[in-house]
């Protein structure tokens, strides 16, 4: 196998001044997988990182450890030129500012679709129920579920619910978007409506990281593609040369096993 | 000779002080419950070994030991003052507590981890996802449990009476003792005062569980 370092990442070693998310030689064990082995990453502000591998490589746990849902062993993170706080309140503080959406949506299931997106409003900004309300209305209306505001979360098919799930994370005001296999768990004619929120999302300047098997997405929306194998990044680089030209053995193979078939 | 006639006002005053120990006995161990639950799932070591000692300890302690330790203990290690029927209550409520605990938490890793992991990425500190996110939906799971353990909880109260507290098994006891009436005319009207109270109870929580299982 070979390792292939791009022009990006020497710019990256650099810590550019615009940088949102700086990852330094991270490492994490899950027992005795190495599932994050040496992990160097920089997100500049108003990116779109894709991250694409085969299943186990690390792709998710990698997305997680960027709002600390998983800890790791070694390495630094910082956000925004601030490292990464440990558990408490600092740590509840900086998770407001990265949204995160998961594969299985994990909408509030005893909380209506208008109450999932005024809560964290409410409850950590501390912005005034009208107001909160006004936003989230606005928001569902954005990502086109506004007339599903007063059902439960259970009553919305699975797109929607993602297009929920968006909502509730940008009724925050996130500075970084973080999205774990977002169209992993929905109908194939379900995905395109939340991979259309989401492209709209990376033209409006959101910086966004997301982890998905959506070739299609990574190659409209992203500006960089990050491959990863086995706990590791093996290949960073533009979409469009990553797809029509992968430089490192196995992100050839994994491209000639899921492009052809 | 109506037992109940003859001794009314006995059968309302043991029968007001069952009620009265099982609400307060019920309600302190809600609350302990509930707090030590959150000790057993919290981040800090202290807490949750704390919680599971407590849990621990109670569990498999008896009943009537427990009152033991409770009323005869406390006084002896200077806690003075305290009547009968508040340090019944002591002992009942922080008994049930344990078990009421066990209820929670098993109603807690009933809701998806997703549910807190979605609540701690908007940035929604410990308290906040349990209070607001985990415990309501763990709640639904727990209720049918909780129910059982308060009408446990109701039956439990008659250990009181051999601690000088006055309640159903009390009149039971005096009136036994009075002789003159049939002693199974006596435990037929004491068995109905329980049955009012624990079909009140699990009246109480069917209602409960119906208006739970619509609010989704």
């Amino acid at each position: 196998m070979s390792e292939v370092s791009v022009t990006d990442a020497a710019a990256a070693a650099a810590a550019p001044p615009d940088a949102l998310v700086v990852l330094n030689s991270v490492n994490k064990h899950f027992g005795a997988l190495h599932v994050l082995q040496d992990i160097d990453l920089t997100i500049a502000r108003g990116e779109v990182v894709v991250v694409i591998g085969p299943s186990g490589s690390g792709k998710s746990t990698l997305c997680r450890t960027i709002n600390r849902l998983e800890t790791t062993d070694s390495g630094s993170i910082t956000i925004d030129g601030r490292p990464l706080p440990q558990e408490g309140k600092e740590l509840a503080r900086l998770r407001a500012d990265v949204g995160m959406v998961f594969q299985s949506f994990n909408l509030f299931a005893h909380k209506t679709v208008l109450e999932n997106v005024t809560l964290g409003q409410v409850k950590v900004r501390r912005t005034d129920r009208k107001a909160a309300e006004k936003k989230a209305r606005d928001l569902l209306d954005r990502v086109g579920v506004g007339a599903q505001a007063d059902k439960y979360p259970a009553q919305l098919s699975g797109g929607q619910q993602q297009r929920v799930a968006i909502a509730r994370a940008l009724a925050m005001e996130p500075k970084l978007m973080l999205f774990d296999e977002p169209t992993s768990a929905l109908d194939p004619e379900m995905i395109n409506e939340v991979l259309e929120v989401m492209q709209q999302l990376a033209r409006d300047g959101m910086t966004m990281v997301v982890v998905t098997h959506e070739m299609g997405f990574a190659r409209s929306a992203a500006n960089r593609v990050v491959f990863m194998a086995d706990g590791r990044i093996v290949e960073e680089a533009r979409p469009d040369q990553f797809f029509s030209n992968p430089r490192s053995d196995r992100a050839k193979d994994f491209l000639s096993k899921i492009l052809h078939h | 000779m109506n037992v109940l006639s003859d001794n009314f006002a006995m059968f309302r005053e043991g029968f007001v002080g069952t009620v009265e120990l099982t609400v307060l006995s019920a309600l302190l161990a809600l609350v302990v419950g509930i707090l030590i639950a959150a000790f057993r799932v919290s981040p800090v070591p202290a807490l949750r070994i704390f919680g599971s000692t407590w849990v621990t300890l109670l569990l498999n302690t008896p009943l009537v030991l427990l009152f033991l330790a409770v009323t005869l203990g406390l006084p002896a290690l200077g806690l003075k003052g305290w009547d009968s029927f508040w340090l019944a209550v002591m002992a009942l409520g922080s008994y049930t507590s344990a078990f009421v605990c066990e209820a929670i938490r098993s109603g807690i890793n009933a809701v998806p981890v997703g549910q807190a992991e979605a609540a701690r990425s908007i940035g929604m500190t410990f308290n906040q996802t349990l209070g607001q996110i985990v415990l309501p939906q763990a709640t639904r799971t727990a209720v049918p449990p909780l129910g059982s353990l308060m009408i446990a909880l109701a039956k439990n109260t008659t250990i009181a009476s051999s601690f000088n507290v006055t309640e159903l098994g009390s009149v039971q006891k005096t009136l036994n003792a009075d002789s003159g009436y049939n002693i199974f005319v006596i435990f037929l009207w004491i068995a109905i005062c329980y049955v009012v109270i624990t079909f009140a109870i699990s009246g109480l929580f069917r209602l409960l569980e119906n208006r739970l299982a619509v609010a989704r």
